[in-house]
């Protein structure tokens, strides 16, 4: 197993302290998720790792094991009783070091696990929070942290070719569009996923086409700019913080009243539902998804879209954005708007099943062989619909199918919403 | 003092003691720590998300469609030897006594023909149960000690309280108070085990669902 070790203190010592702390922060929420839980077994019917492999260990519930074991003797109603008599044994660093595979490699913190559990227990919640202790003994895979900890020095996971500020404006000359950079005194400001620049820059161009079109005043800015959150991925609570302060700091500098996300899910997920809590009061501004702007624009009368020619299509509901972030009929109506044909999936919107790269499982290299087991449930989701055109709204999603196209031979490629938004703009006063 | 009268008068009174200061004190423990506040932006107003916990409730007593087919004959078994067991306990005349007598209200019942089938289907259920943890993989993996015990002394409850009825094995008062001390251990054992999922489930089902559709996400 590779992982980050932290220097200073002795293996034991460190996942002593990291399971104390786990305990010590839990709070009365994961406390009361973790004494709910009955041992039914149902959430492993709804996790792909475990329908795909049928291992026990991939279980949701079971992959928070320890952290249980760990409140159970250090912060329960009964934890002296629980150490006394040995009925829960202190954590060992061998133990965790096998949990990283659970909590990691097999965890894309899709939440499907929390629609099914009887007792309502949100599993992935606790899946997120129990990748803080394992960030802070030291077991945070180093795909994972290593971008984590680039990004937070830098405001970039990786070191570019070019700067990205060069490859924006290159991009803006390659698709003949205005890229809005570097502005202050603007309504909206736009970040944007760097797998977008690296490898989709038609999404990059798309995002500034369809705000120019509607004649929003909105900036990309160079000093917080990149929309992915390693620190969320690895588990790193406070790296977390200080990424998400790079936007946060960066919108309230340019005075924007609205951040909006493009097609990135866990972006979403960190700065609509999670960053007020780390900066400490509630953002100074709304933060909108992409198609939820658009979908409100649509719903305003000032966005209209022409038919788009896409035939038979279906749409991959990135889980952040969907099943835990409560954009699930926004890229539907954009879709409808277009007269797309759309063959929904058998699980889809809310229980769509993930792309399997989610979570940062698609960086993490060892990861692969039970990724693409996992990912053919959802290919064979995809082939049955019989669709030729395949959207989604997320550029993790995007590398994941595209990687799985690769490796599976498979002739589907996943195209942007986004762009197609783009290529079927209409100008508001046409045909009035 | 015979073993029914300590049965039912010392024993009952320590083991209610124990399951109210024992309920109490595990509730306690966790709802006093910390509870943050959420400070994202809720996509949902107040009335709608509370609303949407309480509809949680009665959501998640049934699978979603599509999880039906994975999970709906082991969720239609555990809700089924519930069902029966709470029709047994509270709609059996000599529990409905008991509980008179205790509480000092009564309820009518059902013949005791039909209590008698519906236990014998419920202990049948339950021992099905206990097969599905030991041969499941995934229950069997999850399982400890409390699982077991807590099975154990329910089924407990539920043999000692047929074989009361049918009088077999021993004089009938024997068998009543072999059965209230099965009672007095379960209430014992409540606080301190999986048991306590009975005041768990509809809190948590609510609480859950509530922050989900705050988000404005499917619960």
């Amino acid at each position: 197993m590779s992982d980050v070790a932290v220097e200073g203190l002795p293996a034991q010592a460190r996942v002593a302290g990291a399971m104390q702390g786990f305990s010590r922060e839990i709070g009365a929420l994961s406390a009361f998720r973790l004494e709910s839980c009955i041992h039914c077994g149902i959430c492993a019917d709804a996790c792909h790792y475990y329908v795909a492999t049928e291992d026990p260990q991939y279980t949701p519930i079971w992959k928070v094991e320890p952290f249980k074991q760990a409140y159970k003797r250090e912060a329960s109603a009964f934890a002296p009783l629980f150490r006394l008599f040995g009925f829960k044994r202190a954590v060992s660093a061998e133990q965790l070091e096998h949990w990283q595979h659970l909590l990691f490699d097999s965890c894309n913190l899709c939440g499907r696990c929390s629609l099914i559990c009887p007792m309502g227990i949100d599993v992935a919640a606790l899946i997120e929070q129990a990748r803080h202790a394992m960030f802070d003994a030291g077991l945070a895979p180093k795909e994972l942290y290593d971008k984590a900890a680039h990004q937070r020095a830098t405001g970039q996971p990786e070191a570019s070719a070019e700067p990205y500020r060069d490859q924006l404006i290159a991009i803006g000359v390659r698709f003949d569009v205005r890229i809005p950079l570097d502005e202050s005194d603007v309504d909206v400001m736009l970040c944007i996923p760097r797998t977008d620049i690296d490898h989709y820059p038609g999404a990059v161009a798309a995002l500034a086409r369809v705000m120019s079109h509607l004649g929003v005043s909105c900036t990309f800015r160079s000093d917080g700019l990149i929309a992915e959150n390693y620190g969320y991925y690895a588990g790193g609570r406070e790296w977390q913080r200080d990424i998400s302060l790079r936007l946060i700091d960066t919108a309230i500098a340019c005075k924007a009243k609205t951040l909006i996300v493009p097609e990135c899910g866990h972006a979403y997920a960190a700065l609509r539902w999670e960053a007020a809590d780390l900066y400490g009061k509630p953002l100074p501004f709304k933060v909108l998804a992409v198609t939820e702007f658009l979908a409100q624009e649509l719903g305003a009368g000032r966005l209209r879209l022409g038919n788009a020619t896409t035939g038979p299509t279906t749409f991959q509901d990135p889980c952040q954005l969907s099943r835990t972030g409560g954009v699930t009929e926004a890229p539907r109506a954009l879709m409808k708007a277009m007269g797309v044909d759309l063959q929904e999936m058998r699980n889809n919107g809310s229980f769509s099943y993930c792309c399997g790269g989610g979570g940062g499982v698609v960086d993490i290299e060892r990861a692969a062989p039970l990724r693409y087991r996992t990912m053919e449930i959802k290919l064979r989701e995809i082939d049955d619909t019989g669709a030729n055109t395949f959207l989604t709204t997320c550029s993790d999603c995007r590398r994941t199918f595209d990687d799985a196209q690769r490796h599976f031979s498979w002739d589907k490629s996943p195209e942007s919403l986004l762009e197609l938004v783009a290529k079927n703009l209409i100008d508001a006063g046409a045909g009035r | 003092m015979d073993l029914l009268s300590f049965a039912r008068g010392p024993a009952l009174k320590v083991a209610l003691a124990v399951f109210c200061a024992g309920v109490v004190w595990r509730i306690a423990a966790f709802a006093l720590l910390r509870i943050r506040r959420d400070l994202n932006r809720p996509r949902n107003s107040l009335f709608k998300y509370l609303g949407a916990g309480l509809y949680t409730i009665g959501t998640r007593s049934w699978p979603h469609p599509e999880f039906i087919r994975r999970t709906g004959a082991g969720e239609a078994l555990g809700y089924s030897y519930h069902m029966g067991l709470f029709v047994v306990v509270l709609l059996f005349a000599p529990h409905i006594a008991f509980l008179g007598s205790l509480f000092g209200i009564t309820w009518p019942g059902l013949p005791n023909s039909v209590i008698t089938v519906i236990a014998v289907i419920s202990l049948t259920l339950f021992l099905a149960v206990l097969f599905r943890r030991v041969t499941s993989p995934v229950i069997r993996m999850l399982s400890n000690f409390d699982d077991y015990f807590s099975w154990f002394i329910t089924m407990l409850v539920m043999v000692t309280g047929l074989a009361a009825t049918a009088q077999i094995g021993a004089r009938y008062s024997t068998l009543v108070a072999v059965h209230i001390l099965s009672v007095d251990v379960l209430l014992l054992w409540f606080p301190f085990g999986k048991l306590m999922h009975a005041f768990y489930i509809f809190p948590s089902r609510a609480i859950n669902g509530a922050i989900l559709a705050r988000k404005g996400a499917a619960s």
